[in-house]
């Protein structure tokens, strides 16, 4: 089995559209979540999200970027980024593989949402005759994936995979395979998601898991702690560049680490509850084949959503796990300050967990007040904690029991 | 000196297709232009928004130059008034 590195990567979130300023903003702790201000309506009582406003998508696309819907925006600005980090041309011909042996794997949790909310509200709510013809291409979820191939020519493996909160993260598990099996040399992986529509808000609202505004919308998400109001909702992506060690040696790649393991399982259980078991499982499993021990992991980039069930469930999982060493980890929760981008989740939070390996430094859970006696490990609350750190895991835990977990190493 | 009808059809495409209007002749075929099929639903969707009819999918189907678009167009108008504007 080839071992697998990256060596690239791209980020577009609330706490940065650039990986220097994404990390400046985690590693100080400060929370990008502020008032919603993508959709306006008095009909929605969360009033926060995680926004990138900073950035407009579309000024990065002539216009072929009409063709793109928010999401596939984000994905493609990344795997441009990406490659470009990574040393890569922008487009096959000048890659150092031939382009059926480079794929482009990507997650979403929603797809083209913004469009087809938009496209359906124009016939159901205005009893429009038509909508826009582009509504299908924009839409779909694989159309990210499709846009990455048309943008850069890659013609190897390419699909999408969309499992909730766990897209982006089986994404890069899957690439993983895929490029230890020998199926391809490169592959472009990651998620995106541009979830902040009246319905879809509306829906998470239905749900009774969003946190309020409150006072300062910027402390809205507090996880693990004792007073935690629940989750926010986000957008972004972030994209990777995945090589086989063997391939990344011979072309004088700089790696930023490797991309040791990889655990997915499924809770079988409950269509929203979380399982201690299977969550369990997954890190055991991304451990298991990063040939890695408990006593090789200094930090967790956890799931970390800020809902009760969640948070309880995740630390019970680690303590199962970790046993004594779940008292000597450095665990946090970056969604306390980019909010929760859906599918995308995963991809940002590997993003964040590179960056710690790369700085030494384990970014903070924000806005942490109250200790809760159901998360009693070390959550790195408030304040970032430089600590040498050799190897990493990224939790994803979705909605459904679809459990996916990543292994970073140095 | 191209009528009313056939100019607007040409600021249409003009704008959809993000080419100046002076470029697209009356005698011009989507081929000439550039314009695949994909372009062509969009066109069609832009054209039935701004005069607001409905265009049946076998003459969209068949509009393959900027003079059958108006040619179309005019007689769904046509269809649809018996004085059009």
């Amino acid at each position: 089995m080839e071992p697998v590195v990256i060596t690239g990567m791209a980020v577009l979130a609330a706490s940065g559209t650039e990986t220097a300023q994404f990390w400046d903003n985690l590693q100080a702790g400060r929370s990008a979540l502020g008032p919603l201000t993508r959709v306006q309506s008095a009909r929605l009582t969360t009033g926060v999200a995680g926004e990138i406003n900073d950035f407009d998508p579309e000024t990065q696309f002539g216009k072929e970027g009409e063709l793109l819907d928010r999401f596939a925006q984000f994905a493609v600005i990344c795997a441009r980024r990406a490659l470009e980090h990574a040393g890569m041309a922008q487009r096959s011909p000048d890659w150092p593989y031939a382009a059926e042996r480079v794929g482009v794997l990507t997650g979403t949790g929603m797809g083209g949402i913004c469009t087809q909310d938009q496209g359906f509200r124009t016939i159901y709510g205005e009893g429009a005759t038509r909508v826009h013809p582009f509504l299908i291409p924009r839409s779909m979820y694989s159309a990210a994936t499709s846009q990455i191939g048309m943008a850069t020519g890659a013609r190897g493996p390419s699909f999408t995979i969309s499992t909730a909160c766990a897209s982006s993260t089986h994404a890069l598990g899957e690439a993983w395979r895929l490029l230890r099996s020998g199926a391809a040399d490169m592959m472009i992986a990651g998620g995106s998601d541009a979830p902040l529509t009246f319905g879809v808000i509306k829906a998470w609202e239905a749900m009774r898991v969003l946190a309020t505004a409150g006072d300062d919308a910027s402390r809205a998400c507090r996880p693990f702690s004792r007073d935690r109001g629940g989750l926010v909702l986000a957008e972004g992506a972030a994209m990777f560049i995945l090589e086989t060690a063997s391939g990344a040696q011979r072309r004088g790649a700089r790696v930023l680490a490797e991309l040791a393991g990889y655990g997915a399982t499924a809770d079988a259980g409950h269509i929203t509850q979380p399982d201690q078991a299977g969550a369990g499982n997954a890190m055991r499993e991304a451990l298991r084949t990063a040939r890695m021990s408990p006593a090789d992991v200094d930090y967790i980039n956890a799931h970390g959503t800020g809902t009760k069930l969640n948070d309880a469930t995740e630390i019970a999982a680690i303590k199962e796990v970790f046993g004594a060493d779940a008292q000597r980890l450095s665990i946090s929760s970056t969604k306390s300050m980019h909010g929760h981008a859906m599918g995308a989740s995963g991809a940002i939070e590997l993003a964040a967990t590179l960056l710690a390996l790369e700085h030494q430094v384990v970014p903070p859970t924000a806005n942490y007040t109250t200790p809760d006696p159901e998360c009693d490990l070390d959550v790195t609350p408030n304040q970032a904690k430089p600590r040498p750190l050799r190897a990493a895991l990224s939790n994803s835990f979705a909605f459904g029991g679809l459990n996916a977990v990543l292994a970073i190493r140095k | 000196m191209p009528d009313e009808l056939t100019r607007e059809v040409i600021a249409v495409i003009a704008r959809e297709q993000r080419m100046p209007a002076e470029s697209i002749s009356p005698d011009a075929t989507f081929e000439e232009l550039k314009i695949d099929s994909l372009d062509g639903v969009n066109i069609v969707f832009a054209l039935e928004e701004k005069y607001n009819l409905t265009i049946p999918d076998e003459v969209a189907r068949e509009m393959k130059s900027v003079r059958q678009v108006v040619e179309a167009l005019r007689n769904q108008l046509g269809a649809a008034s018996p004085s059009p504007a």
